[in-house]
């Protein structure tokens, strides 16, 4: 563990600042997100700890690891909504093309309009048709859509979301009315609609049958060329398949913190990981 | 196999005897109100039919006018204050509800839910003396001359404004005081049922928190609040002490919201009135309240159909 971070640690001290805001830089070429010591507290429980870690851009990165470890926790610390838990908080610091998204006067909600996120459970809003889902977060960021330009952004994210030729015919009927593996479609079509620069996608495809799965995962494969994309799975197989890099998160009992045992190419977690933990785990002997 | 159909359960019994019980006490409830209608109808019958140019209440000015036109006023009147007091409590509950469950912090939120509560343990005698002395004379000082000269082009704050405050408007504030608690607790309760997933699917599309609300608390609570604004309605209609204390009362429809020749309501006006009557006139004022339940029973009703409809939906 100790090296492992250190290890890390030596890559985290190389990284340059920039004092642009996330918006103004982003014609520049992406760095990714890069995490360091990032120590994650519910109140005084640390939950997580010492976490640092490089997010590549333009990839996959999975996150993997038992139960309670804190992969979903250190998540939602890369978008800012972790903090929503009352008494919920961080320490440590977490770049998105070299600003520090907890730096001060860093809005969250900027943040989270930069980093979009996919739950676990599919959740379009049920008193919107699937259109109005799709602009929802559009409608947040600027009041005034022309009708042609809406519908131009409701049909290229729909198809970006692989889920157009399905809906396209009744766009103003609710989003409830879709089968679970469409509403979660739908949910990242109106994460990528705001083109945001990195995705978070937590346990995207746990509530769906493996056809869904199929489609959300070659779906991933598609977006990575325009986004980061950050997946935590409590599948190994669909980190095997999707992921370019993956990160082992494991705890060493309850009440414990969860950490980082080894993060590398996913072939070499998958094939001759470093550490026995991991070897173990990905291995099935425990977990 | 026959331990299964022989054995006599102790549970059986106690089964029994339990489902007995519930289903008696919802009897229970149809039966007494089944009791209040039946008496309502049976004496108020005689003023219903007796010959109209008797009717009447109060003596000089009220007599022989017919029950229909001594029942207008004040159902007007009563579904007038209770309106107002519905437009003034409703938007102060939604806000209270959503500060409660959606920003103040834990220890905050329960103190103020307490608080809240604690307005619905005051009598309404308390609320209408409270009114009386404190609210009518503040309001004709301070707030009354203001809105006659700013406003006073609307009808509602038009005519000779009362300089003794016990107009419709401090009536209505009283009301919707009185209402407040009941609106905001249901409200509270459905607001604080939003799914989580909603909430948070609107805050990682980087909603503010009243974005958040307006897209995930509010669609979802919609139905809630219509059937808490409509239970609130239901209690400002039946509302007696308060009323009569401070409104200072006539014959009349009228809007205007500031003088002194309101419209009165039907609970305040049996209440005023009863202790004089007798005869007819006892009569006459059952049949007012038998207008009253029927349009309490017209508000639940909708209440019902706005709240289950959406639930259904």
């Amino acid at each position: 563990m100790s090296f492992e971070t250190a290890k890390m640690v030596d890559q985290e001290d190389k990284m340059t600042t920039t004092d642009t805001s996330p918006a103004e830089s982003a014609g520049t070429a992406p760095e990714g997100m890069r995490v360091h010591n990032l120590d994650i507290f519910y109140g005084n429980f640390l939950a997580v700890r010492n976490v640092s870690m490089d997010i590549e851009p333009r990839a996959i990165t999975a996150l993997i690891g038992p139960s309670g470890c804190g992969k979903s926790t250190f998540l939602r610390s890369l978008n800012r909504m972790h903090e929503e838990i009352q008494g919920a908080r961080v320490e440590g610091t977490v770049t998105l093309d070299g600003v520090d998204l907890y730096g001060p006067g860093v809005d969250p909600v900027v943040v989270r309009r930069q980093i979009g996120m996919v739950f676990q459970r599919p959740n379009p809003f049920p008193t919107m048709s699937i259109a109005e889902n799709v602009l929802a977060g559009m409608r947040l960021n600027s009041k005034k859509l022309s009708k042609s330009k809406a519908n131009e952004i409701v049909e290229s994210s729909l198809r970006g979301a692989n889920l157009w030729e399905e809906v396209k015919n009744r766009l103003d009927q609710p989003g409830s009315g879709l089968s679970g593996g469409q509403q979660q479609r739908l949910c990242i079509a109106r994460a990528i609609a705001v083109q945001p620069r990195v995705l978070l996608m937590d346990e995207p495809c746990s509530a769906l049958d493996p056809i869904s799965t199929m489609a959300i995962e070659s779906l991933m494969l598609e977006l990575k060329s325009s986004y980061t994309i950050v997946i935590v799975t409590h599948n190994m197989q669909q980190a095997a398949r999707v992921s370019d890099r993956t990160a082992f998160f494991n705890i060493d009992g309850t009440g414990q913190p969860g950490y980082v045992v080894e993060m590398d190419a996913t072939e070499k977690i998958f094939s001759n990981p470093t550490q026995q933990a991991t070897s173990d785990y990905v291995t099935g002997r425990f977990g | 196999m026959t331990s299964l159909v022989s054995s006599k359960p102790k549970g059986q019994f106690g089964d029994r005897i339990f489902r007995r019980v519930s289903t008696g006490v919802s009897l229970l409830v149809l039966v007494v109100l089944a009791a209040v209608a039946i008496f309502l109808i049976s004496r108020a019958l005689p003023a219903l039919t007796a010959d109209q140019a008797e009717i009447g209440v109060g003596g000089d000015d009220g007599e022989g006018e017919g029950f229909l036109s001594y029942v207008l006023p004040l159902l007007f009147g009563t579904v007038w204050a209770s309106v107002l007091a519905l437009l003034i409590a409703v938007p102060i509950a939604v806000g209270i509800a959503l500060f409660i469950t959606q920003y103040a912090h834990r220890k905050i939120s329960s103190l103020l839910g307490y608080a809240v509560d604690l307005l619905a343990a005051i009598p309404s005698v308390v609320y209408g003396l409270w009114g009386i002395f404190v609210l009518a004379p503040f309001l004709s000082k301070n707030l009354f001359p203001w809105l006659s000269d700013n406003l006073g082009f609307l009808p509602f704050f038009s005519g000779t404004t009362s300089t003794s405050g016990r107009t419709m408007m401090t009536a209505a504030v009283v009301l919707s005081v009185m209402i407040l608690p009941v609106v905001s607790a249901i409200s509270r309760e459905v607001f604080a049922q939003t799914p989580g997933l909603h909430k948070e699917a609107a805050l990682a599309l980087g909603a503010t928190r009243w974005e958040m609300i307006k897209m995930a608390v509010l669609p979802y609570g919609r139905s809630g609040v219509i059937a808490a604004s409509m239970l609130g309605l239901g209690r400002a209609l039946g509302e007696t002490m308060a009323v009569a204390l401070i409104l200072s009362p006539a014959d009349v429809i009228s809007f205007k919201l500031l003088t002194n020749q309101n419209p009165n309501t039907i609970a305040s006006n049996i209440a005023l009135q009863f202790p004089e009557s007798s005869g007819l006139e006892v009569n006459t004022l059952i049949a007012t309240g038998l207008v009253l339940f029927a349009a309490t029973f017209v508000v639940n009703a909708l209440a019902r159909r706005i709240a289950g409809g959406e639930v259904n939906d």
